[in-house]
């Protein structure tokens, strides 16, 4: 083995170049190709055109928008206050905060994947799991009442599907329903409260240098994510519905 | 005297001219040193390193580029070309989109008929349809693509912080004007798929008449956050006018100029992010 791999070559070219001609040129070589692939792409295939809108005839399944599956998928874990109000919310925020929570100076333009795992594996998981993942599910394999349909399946309207979806303090035990609310409530603020410490404890060294607020808006961004995902665990493998019902919301 | 009068070149000189080529010089000479030229264009075409800084400094279109660059912003593998192509396909919607709202009407209606008779009747109208929505659903795409490239790279660390929240704001804004151009064919598609997307609002906690605590702010079906929206309790003719105005004036206005402050930016912060 040879003693070093050599640098990469970029490192070593800091000169600039003139933007005429050679960044304008790649510009419209792109552009031509783009411009060449719409057009091909728009005399091949028709945008949709279904009969006239009828505010008496409910299509099933009723689809929102391709982009907008995932969060609509979400509506089969979470009730609608969350998955289409406060869940994007919480999506737009935490994506606005992420330069600011991400104080890890190095991989700062350039691609890396060794100097920041954490953050590679969260947002690639966020991404392509939790959007792509659930819009392509939301695309193809939901069907009729909002069902699971394989492809190969016919989307049979009539499906029956067994309600045996019970909440999660019902599956403990707890029968009343305030002993179930403040069972759920424990359940849910236990979650948050030692996901939280425990990530303090675990980074404690690092909380002189990245501050308490920094830490605190971070994990609690990293629990509602991989809240979202046992929630979703939880109602797939376990037929739980809700983990905390309240008389004014559920969760 | 004889010297004011023109000189009446004789047939033999222009033939001899136009043979040499010599007579195309000189009306290139005088094309070029004319008032109208020199007021339009500033500056020769030679490829001189002055030129090279004219071309983009001079020009209007090419001036948010700055005049050089880091050879390592060119490669492709680098930025995947993925902000530059989301913008061709936003001003290519510009472009069809404002030759549909000749022929559209965003009247409960018309706006069926109207996307018919587009179909139909107009000529290329099927083609300026189709243009305009496969380049809406493109951008969506490379809006994402853009994002993640960014991200991979860390392009929105220091000094790039504000540029990356811009771009969460260009994003939700490019879904937002995909979303409601959704509703204008008036087809059951995009009424059923807005009254998914809408029915989301009456849930919003306080201000929809089904979220929680709604109860305490005494929000009504008629009168809560998703009847702002759509005017009205149901997806209907106000909801239609309502986002065409949104999707053909005001978002494509906010997304332009938060488009201009996001490319000023990427200048403002050392040009695109790059291995020190
Ligand atoms: C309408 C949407 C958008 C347009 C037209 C756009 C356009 C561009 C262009 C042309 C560049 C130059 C470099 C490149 O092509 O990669 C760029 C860079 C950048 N964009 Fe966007 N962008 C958009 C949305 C976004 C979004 C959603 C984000 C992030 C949330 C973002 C964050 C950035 C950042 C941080 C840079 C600087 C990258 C660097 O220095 O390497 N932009 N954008």
């Amino acid at each position: 083995m040879a003693a070093e791999a050599p640098k990469k070559k970029v490192e070593g070219l800091p000169e600039k170049v003139h933007v005429w001609p050679y960044l304008v040129r790649l510009e419209l070589l792109c552009a031509i190709l783009v411009a060449i692939a719409l057009t091909v792409w728009s005399i091949v295939i028709d945008a949709p055109l279904e009969e006239a809108a009828n505010p008496t005839k409910t299509p099933n399944p009723s689809k929102a928008p391709w982009y907008f599956l995932g969060l609509q998928d979400v509506l089969v874990y979470f009730d609608p206050w969350f998955a289409g109000v406060v869940a994007p919310v919480f999506i737009i925020v935490g994506l606005m905060l992420i330069p600011y929570l991400d104080v890890n100076p190095k991989g700062n333009g350039y691609y890396t994947y060794t100097e920041r795992k954490v953050a590679i594996w969260v947002y690639s998981f966020g991404f392509l799991v939790l959007w792509i993942a659930l819009i392509i599910m939301g695309v193809f394999l939901r069907g009729p009442g909002w069902n699971l349909f394989m492809p190969w399946q016919f989307w049979d309207p009539h499906k029956v599907v067994a309600l045996v979806n019970v909440d999660l303090p019902y599956a403990f035990g707890v029968r009343t329903y305030n002993m179930a609310m403040l069972f759920g409530g424990a359940v849910v603020s236990g979650y948050f409260a030692l996901g939280t410490a425990a990530y303090f404890f675990m980074e404690r060294k690092a909380i002189k240098n990245v501050g308490f607020m920094r830490m605190f808006l971070k994990i609690q961004l990293y629990l509602i994510m991989l809240g979202m995902v046992i929630k979703i665990v939880l109602r797939l493998g376990f037929n739980i519905k809700y983990i905390w019902v309240t008389p004014w919301f559920n969760i | 005297m004889a010297a004011n009068k023109p000189e009446i070149p004789s047939l033999a000189d222009i033939v001899a001219k136009v043979k040499s080529g010599e007579i195309f010089d000189e009306i290139k000479k005088s094309i070029i040193s004319s008032q109208v030229w020199t007021s339009s264009f500033r500056h020769g075409y030679a490829d001189t390193p002055r030129n090279r800084v004219l071309q983009i400094v001079s020009n209007v279109w090419l001036h948010l580029h700055p005049v050089k660059i880091h050879r390592h912003a060119l490669r492709i593998r680098f930025t995947w070309c993925m902000g530059g192509i989301t913008f061709l396909l936003f001003l290519s919607t510009v472009v069809t989109g404002v030759i549909l709202m000749f022929y559209y009407r965003p009247v409960g209606e018309y706006a069926y008929f109207d996307m018919k008779y587009l179909q139909y009747d107009v000529p290329f109208g099927m083609l300026m349809r189709n243009m305009h929505r496969w380049a809406a659903h493109a951008m969506v795409i490379t809006v994402w693509l853009h994002m993640f490239r960014v991200f991979l790279t860390g392009s929105y660390k220091p000094p790039r912080e504000f540029n990356w929240v811009i771009g969460v704001f260009l994003v939700t804004f490019t879904l937002l004007l995909s979303f409601t151009g959704y509703l204008l064919p008036w087809d059951q598609l995009s009424m059923w798929a807005v009254t998914v997307g809408t029915n989301m609002a009456r849930a919003t906690p306080f201000l929809g008449h089904e979220g929680p605590f709604a109860e305490f702010v005494g929000v009504t079906p008629r009168y809560d956050a998703r009847s702002m929206l759509l005017g009205g309790s149901l997806v209907g003719p106000p909801a239609l006018l309502r986002f065409y105005v949104l999707h053909c004036i005001f978002i494509p206005l906010v997304a332009g100029a938060l488009m201009i402050v996001h490319f000023w930016r990427i200048r403002k912060d050392g040009g695109i992010s790059g291995p020190l």
